[in-house]
């Protein structure tokens, strides 16, 4: 589900520089976090769990926008209680992939259990890492509702931004305990005085509980830990009541399938007992159970209220859907709500550079995929672009990081088509109801949009926007969201510098280069967060590209009607540029129905012939010439224009610097 | 010739490789032309000039009226060397005067002013009335197309029978590319390009010239003979440093034409020939479809295009209908007004003469998939190479 957004500004510049070498995935967390530890080394001793009584533990998050420190609170909680040594290196423990340590974010939710003696009692402490990020927002609520409370970070200097925001209202609509830390204090501007004043007005928490910390010096993070053993409850769970744990995470392992983070709100799990996933309705015997330390460490059993791992033969992360519940087959239970599949809310057409690497890039998705079940994929065919597939993402970044994981783990270049979203159509023809057996339908590939005279009314995904800016800069940023179509809903001034702005906005408007344009309209200093906010009704059209009165297929695109001239515009520009000239003039036209909307033209070629061909000239003329010859016969022919393959990437492709 | 090198043993080294490459030849039949060009050739000695004239006539039948072209630029033509030159056998030249614009001179890197262009040219006439050519340069960063068209006007008064006009190419290399390509100076737009061809093809079909080939007009029935033989698809002999060749090496047993290339560093030319009588560095042979691309490409350049009688000199099995008579596209590019086939042969019109080069493809294509190729690629190579 794709609720929030919230993009790091380096994160996109990011994307233009080069990948570095692919690094395996699981080794990089080895050699960060592979030394001693007092109560974790991976022996093949298995712990005995049962020395944790419910009221002993507590299960928590941390979380924060990005770059406000999480991770590297979090290195000092591990350090701290002995889970990891502590050392130089310890720079972002938790955050596996190449691509998280590099863009400062989390993509992939990592668990940590550790324990620590607390006024004569050990306690065990387990931090749930969510997905510090955007489009993850599914697995960020699945992840707190895992815990009980939270730790709230927020930059000392930079104050509250739009993830705070979200990811405030996303613990405090799960209903759990709040610590707010300000972090960062150790910095020359920081300014912990007025950070607590935007917490206690935006969050109503007490400017007198929020800890001051420096998590990069250490400074009062055993103060942290404290209020985690003070302010959150253990959870509410007994052994004794029948099993049923929440799937939170799952990963795959080459050797041994997939593993899936759980959290036990009942009864007990070890190996050899038979559990059912309560979406699949599917059976298996559990190999191993453990506690992630944050490596797996097998115990001989998990107890209510515990989080951990499970292997239990699953093959495919699908088979471990997060959000799932699962329970023993001899007693089964009314599933945790929430869950929900995994729906892709930004589609994508992704195609191999060249048609030779289509296998390659086949294998380098397949094994991507299986790591993440949230990516949807269907193969698919362009005329110009060849054999591909188009990929569903749960959001932008979603995509982003998709893309960069197959360049730097799999040494895989694609050509990514400006991203679409899903519409819908509900349909009013007896005809067309019968024949998709459903009165809503969704349409994802133009091509199937259906026509004005059979459909009642059309429909476009909207998201509910959180921006928060200097005040300086809210009348480019207002004028800015007002022409994507944004509907303001509140503006709030959260302190003397900064006003936080909600908008409406249809998704699409928001999917091609908004955040890139927000954050040089605002020299970088506001921030972004989304929810989904539904479906609305939307004035959409199809608009298809002519080549001298021939429709080019691959171009064709819904639009919605005031941004229809624009749009057409924009594409009939490109593609002037794009194609080159030609024997004869060439009339490029953007049409709606039979309605030319935008129209440009290319004049045809007047000159084109070598000067000077003499002795000397002759060869190197001929073997241009067959080379010509050659590109012609792979040209696609609209009509009688020749349109060669880069003019389609040209126009296709996202437009990453505008 | 470069500096440095002996021109003596340059021109003992051109004698002998012309010697060495006419005998492998076995050329029968008279020798029409020798052109003298690439380079400065009027910086040689009229001996060198002379040397090589006398090496040909030695070795094969050099006609009387055999066109002899010198490729001269006005610095290194004064009246003294043409007469020279024109001692040692040469009837025909060719001044590179480019422009008659000494900003223009300057920004093309030439090291010679308007007035000497226009000097040199009038020495030329004097020395050889009636075949007399200039080479004339258009397209350059800044030129306007009245500019152009002015300094063309001021050259038709005084030029003689044959003028050649190119338009520039950027090279690689040179300062001119480094100083477009870094902005100072401006792109010329394609447009105002052949705005400026056409200008310059109808002045000067009214001054009374025939467009005989692409860049080259001539009056009075001055065409070049020699140019003319690259067009048709004659077989010529490439001497010295660089040259290109296209003959069959009838000395070594060989049946099929050959593209040669000697080699292009001059003291590497020197030891071969030296060692070996030639400094051929590459030879290709050329199968019936290749010498069949080149009489098409080179063909079309010219006004008359290719003739039904010559083309089937080449291939006497594959008519120019059967190669192209049946085809869709060659008939939507007649459509488009910019070709013709009909009974005189296959050539382009006025407007298809300019863009060539977009034309070539679709024909080239054509004549690969044609039917009735490989009938022509199994017959005797022997009459490809009249």
């Amino acid at each position: 589900m794709l609720a929030r957004g919230s993009l790091a500004a380096g994160a996109w510049a990011w994307l233009a520089g080069v990948a570095a070498a692919a690094q395996p995935l699981r080794r990089a967390q080895r050699c960060a976090a592979a030394p001693v530890r007092p109560y974790s080394s991976r022996s093949k001793e298995k712990l005995d769990m049962s020395v944790f009584p419910v009221e002993n533990i507590r299960n928590f998050s941390i979380i924060a926008h990005v770059d406000h420190g999480k991770s590297t609170l979090a290195d000092r909680l591990l350090e701290m209680t002995g889970t990891i040594t502590k050392t130089e290196h310890n720079k972002q423990v938790l955050d596996k992939l190449q691509v998280e340590r590099e863009r400062g974010i989390t993509v992939k939710a990592q668990t940590a259990s550790v324990f620590y003696n607390y006024e004569g009692i050990n306690y065990l402490l387990n931090l749930i890492d969510t997905p510090g990020h955007v489009d993850f927002n599914y697995e960020v609520s699945r992840s707190l509702s895992a815990c009980q409370g939270v730790i709230l970070v927020v930059d000392a200097n930079e104050g509250v931004q739009a993830q705070t925001v979200a990811n405030f209202y996303l613990a405090f609509e799960a209903q759990l305990a709040i610590i707010p830390v300000i972090n960062k204090i150790d910095l020359k501007n920081a300014d912990p005085e007025r950070v607590e004043k935007q917490i206690e007005k935006l969050f109503d928490l007490p400017e007198d509980d929020c800890i001051r910390i420096s998590a990069k010096l250490g400074t009062n993070v055993e103060r942290v830990l404290q209020h985690v053993i003070k302010k959150i409850p253990p959870p509410s769970a007994h052994t004794s009541n029948p099993l049923k744990a929440l799937v939170f995470d799952s990963t795959f392992d080459h050797y041994r399938g997939v593993i899936a983070s759980i959290a036990l709100f009942g009864g007990e799990v070890q190996k050899g007992d038979k559990i059912v996933f309560a979406h699949t309705r599917k059976t298996y015997e559990v190999n191993e159970v453990g506690i992630l330390t944050p490596d797996e460490q097998p115990t001989h059993k998990l107890y209510a209220g515990q989080v951990g791992y499970l292997i239990a033969g699953m093959k495919e992360v699908a088979e471990a859907q997060i959000g799932d519940t699962l329970y023993s087959h001899k007693e089964p239970v009314e599933p945790l709500p929430g869950f929900k599949s995994a729906k892709p809310m930004v589609f994508a057409g992704m195609y191999p550079v060249a048609q030779s690497e289509y296998n390659n890039l086949k294998s380098a998705v397949e094994k991507l995929t299986l790591n993440d079940s949230s990516v949807t994929i269907h193969r698919d065919n362009s005329v110009a672009l060849g054999a591909g597939w188009r990929l569903g993402f749960l959001g932008l970044l979603h995509m982003e990081v998709f893309n960069q994981r197959l360049e730097q783990e799999y040494n895989a270049s694609v050509i990514l088509t400006a991203p679409t979203v899903p519409y819908k159509a509900v349909l009013s023809s007896a005809k067309l109801i019968k024949a998709y057996g459903k009165e809503e339908i969704i349409i994802i590939n133009p091509a199937e949009f259906p026509d004005k005279n059979s459909v009642s009314e059309y429909l476009e995904p909207t998201i509910l926007g959180t921006v928060i800016t200097p005040y300086e800069y809210m009348g480019k940023i207002t004028t800015m969201c007002q022409a994507r179509r944004a509907v303001q809903k509140d503006v709030m001034y959260i302190d003397e510098q900064r006003v936080m702005l909600k908008y409406l906005f249809p998704l699409n408007e928001v999917v091609v280069d908004f955040y890139d344009t927000l954050k040089s309209l605002s020299s970088g200093y506001a921030s972004f967060d989304y929810e989904d906010a539904g479906y609305q009704a939307a004035d959409l059209v199809k608009m298809d590209f002519h080549l001298n009165g021939n429709t080019v297929e691959e171009l064709a695109t819904v639009v919605h009607k005031d941004k229809a001239y624009a749009v057409g515009k924009a594409i009939c520009e490109r593609l002037k540029d794009a194609i080159p000239r030609q024997l004869f003039e060439i009339a490029i036209q953007a049409v709606i129905g039979k309605k030319i909307i935008a129209r440009e033209t290319l004049k045809a070629y007047r000159k084109d012939v070598l000067a000077k061909c003499y002795g000397g000239d002759i060869s190197r003329k001929m073997k241009l010439l067959k080379k010509q010859a050659e590109g012609k016969k792979k040209m696609r022919k609209i009509g009688n224009v020749e349109v060669p393959k880069d003019a389609f990437i040209t126009v296709l492709k996202r437009q990453s610097n505008k | 010739i470069p500096r440095g090198l002996d021109e003596a043993v340059v021109r003992r080294c051109l004698a002998r490789e012309a010697q060495t490459l006419i005998q492998l030849s076995q050329v029968q039949r008279w020798v029409h032309s020798v052109f003298f060009g690439g380079g400065t050739p009027s910086l040689a000695s009229p001996l060198t000039i002379a040397a090589v004239l006398e090496t040909v006539s030695q070795c094969a039948r050099l006609a009387a009226d055999a066109e002899v072209t010198l490729e001269a630029n006005p610095t290194s033509a004064g009246a003294s060397r043409l007469a020279g030159f024109r001692a040692a056998g040469v009837n025909r030249l060719s001044i590179g005067i480019q422009s008659v614009d000494d900003a223009e001179l300057q920004l093309l890197g030439r090291d010679h002013t308007a007035d000497e262009a226009l000097r040199t040219l009038e020495e030329a006439k004097k020395l050889f009335p009636g075949r007399t050519s200039i080479d004339l340069i258009f397209g350059l960063p800044g030129q306007s197309v009245a500019s152009w068209a002015r300094g063309l006007e001021r050259l038709l008064q005084l030029c003689d029978d044959h003028v050649s006009l190119y338009q520039l190419t950027l090279e690689r290399g040179t300062s001119l590319f480094k100083l477009v390509q870094q902005g100072a100076l401006p792109t010329p737009e394609q447009d105002m390009l052949a705005e400026m061809y056409e200008v310059a093809r109808r002045m000067l079909q009214d001054a009374g010239f025939r467009q005989y080939e692409v860049s080259n007009f001539a009056r009075n029935g001055a065409l070049s003979t020699h140019n003319l033989s690259y067009w048709q698809g004659s077989q010529y002999i490439g001497i010295g440093p660089g040259a290109h060749g296209r003959f069959v090496p009838r000395g070594s047993g060989a049946s099929l034409r050959e593209a040669r290339i000697q080699t292009l560093e001059p003291d590497n030319w020197m030891k071969e020939v030296l060692a070996w009588g030639h400094g051929t560095r590459k030879r290709v042979a050329q199968n019936p479809l290749d010498v069949l691309e080149e009489i098409l490409a080179l063909g079309l350049r010219t006004d008359v295009g290719i003739a039904h009688q010559h083309w089937l000199q080449f291939a006497p099995s594959l008519s120019l209908w059967d190669a192209f008579g049946a085809s869709e596209e060659v008939k939507e590019l007649e459509d488009q007004g910019l070709l013709l086939l009909d009974h005189r042969g296959l050539r382009c019109s006025w407007r298809g003469l300019a863009v060539l080069d977009s034309l070539l493809p679709t024909l080239l294509n054509q004549l690969q998939g044609g039917k009735g190729l490989s009938r022509h690629m199994q017959t005797t190579p022997s009459r490809q190479n009249p």
